[in-house]
């Protein structure tokens, strides 16, 4: 009974010389491997060469600061509210006198916390956020084997003042601003 | 009585009601915002413009429309009376026009303010407001005033509907606080930053419509969506007892006047109330209060009746 229309006869062929010496299909094999030595690599060896991430992609977050150096969050909450995973949790402070320098506006987050094994990488906090604070960014988050790890507080967050720690979140913005704007039409 | 229609909807009322009484009397969209108007402050109402109504027909024996859009909080109504608030397509521009004046000089810093979620003025600006300004010059600005140990002045965010001066004639036997100057320069002062000191002062924070008036014990301690709402009472000798009390899990955060579905207080609390009973021991909760689903208040918060769904 015929269960397939792609069923092959076998065929016991006689093979010819030429077949049977092996050597021309062994030549033709190496050649096509010869053939890949100067083609182009389809791999890049990863943790040394990286390649570009999409916009769309959406790792580690990053707590902005401003051109000044000061912190952009202000622990409104909006973030929290927004995520469907409930891993950010925050307390705020009011700035004090002399602190102008390190807060941007009179409350600020002295607590701000996201748990990285809750969250599911859906970008809503960034939409929510008023301030352009919190980006999701596209480094990847490392891996551990503590729990307690995964809590990342303001330490793993927020950037640093140093133009050379700044994390660079124009694409991002980009492509939120253009999404935004798509969805305003 | 008078028979009055709002929207298409009927009812009946006592001579002398308030248009804006009987819309609430009726209940639904149909209610005009009011941000000055407060139904257990004698003389509020009449200054923010933002209960505008248009009267389609003034009474069953002058059906002639009034002529210009009235303030429904201090209108009266006449037997037979016909009022447009959301079909009047004129209203709704009226009542966006005053949203922008409102908030011509408000700082809009809500991610901040400590009133953000339980704002009218937040309210009235999502539903009326636009998304941008049209103002092009500074914005009028004051340093913030502690008004004695528990009270924070924020003016910048006042929107001077007069409240806070009404509860102090009416619910404190002596006033310290009242508004100086006139127009762009008027203000929430106390004369020389005297404190308010009395039993009753708390109040001018739950009666206060945007931030301007908040709670210095509450500062920055949380925001209000990520609290619980408790209806909960005490004995207290001074005033009902009857309040609200807004836990973190075991803590109490804040306590604040119970109030209705318009967001107006009946029994007013003391401030021992207020500002120092903070401990869950102090009080006898009744139960989770009732918050409407569509307030962000209520995000997050699952009811118990959530469990015994199968």
């Amino acid at each position: 009974m015929q269960l397939t229309q792609r069923s092959k006869q076998v065929v016991n062929k006689q093979m010819t010389f030429t077949e049977r010496i092996y050597l021309p299909a062994i030549l033709k094999g190496m050649f096509t491997t010869l053939k890949h030595f100067f083609r182009r690599s389809n791999t890049i060896s990863y943790p040394k060469q990286k390649r570009e991430f999409a916009p769309v992609y959406r790792g580690w977050h990053v707590l902005k600061r401003d051109a000044q150096g000061r912190e952009n969050c202000t622990a409104c909450g909006l973030c929290a509210v927004a995520c469907p995973a409930e891993a950010i949790t925050m307390e705020a402070a009011e700035r004090q006198k002399g602190e102008e320098n390190l807060y941007r506006e009179e409350k600020y987050a002295a607590v701000y916390e996201i748990n990285m094994l809750r969250c599911i990488f859906c970008g809503l906090c960034e939409e929510a956020c008023p301030k352009e604070a919190i980006f999701l960014t596209d480094r990847i988050v490392p891996s551990d084997y503590v729990r307690q790890e995964f809590i990342f507080g303001k330490d793993m967050l927020v950037e640093g003042v140093e133009p050379e720690k700044r994390i660079d979140v124009t694409k991002r913005q980009r492509h939120i601003q253009e999404k935004k704007q798509r969805e305003t039409i | 009585m008078a028979k009055v229609t709002i929207d298409g909807f009927e009812t009946e009322v006592p001579d002398g009601t308030t248009i804006l009484n009987a819309a609430r009397q009726i209940g639904g969209d149909i209610v005009p915002p009011a941000m000055c108007y407060y139904s257990t402050l004698k003389g509020s109402g009449g200054k923010c413009r933002t209960c505008l109504v248009k009267v389609t027909k003034g009474s069953e024996k002058d059906p002639r429309p009034m002529p210009k859009l009235v303030a429904s909080c201090q209108t009266t109504v006449m037997d037979g009376m016909e009022v447009a608030n959301i079909t009047s397509e004129e209203v709704t521009k009226a009542r966006a026009g005053v949203v922008e004046f409102l908030l011509l000089n408000h700082p809009l810093d809500c991610p901040i303010c400590d009133q953000a979620g339980e704002c009218s003025l937040q309210d009235l600006a999502f539903e009326h407001g636009a998304a941008g300004t049209r103002y092009e010059f500074d914005r009028r600005t004051f340093e913030k005033i502690d008004i004695g140990p528990y009270i924070k002045l924020h003016m910048t965010r006042c929107i001077l509907c007069y409240r806070c001066v009404f509860v102090a004639n009416q619910l404190t036997d002596q006033r310290v606080h009242g508004i100086i100057g006139r127009g762009d320069h008027a203000e929430i002062s106390t004369y020389i930053e005297k404190a308010i000191e009395n039993d009753f002062s708390g109040n001018v924070i739950d009666v206060c419509p945007v931030g301007a008036l908040t709670d210095r014990t509450f500062r920055f301690k949380s925001r209000v969506w990520f609290l619980n709402p408790m209806d909960a009472h005490r004995d207290c000798p001074t005033c009902s007892g009857k309040a609200v009390v807004w836990m973190y899990g075991k803590e109490i955060y804040r306590v604040t006047a119970r109030k209705d579905q318009n967001g107006e207080v009946h029994d007013f609390i003391c401030n021992t109330c207020r500002f120092h009973t903070k401990s869950p021991d102090q009080w006898t909760i009744e139960g989770a209060r009732q918050i409407d689903r569509h307030s962000v208040i209520s995000q997050g918060h699952y009811s118990e009746n959530a469990q015994t769904v199968r």
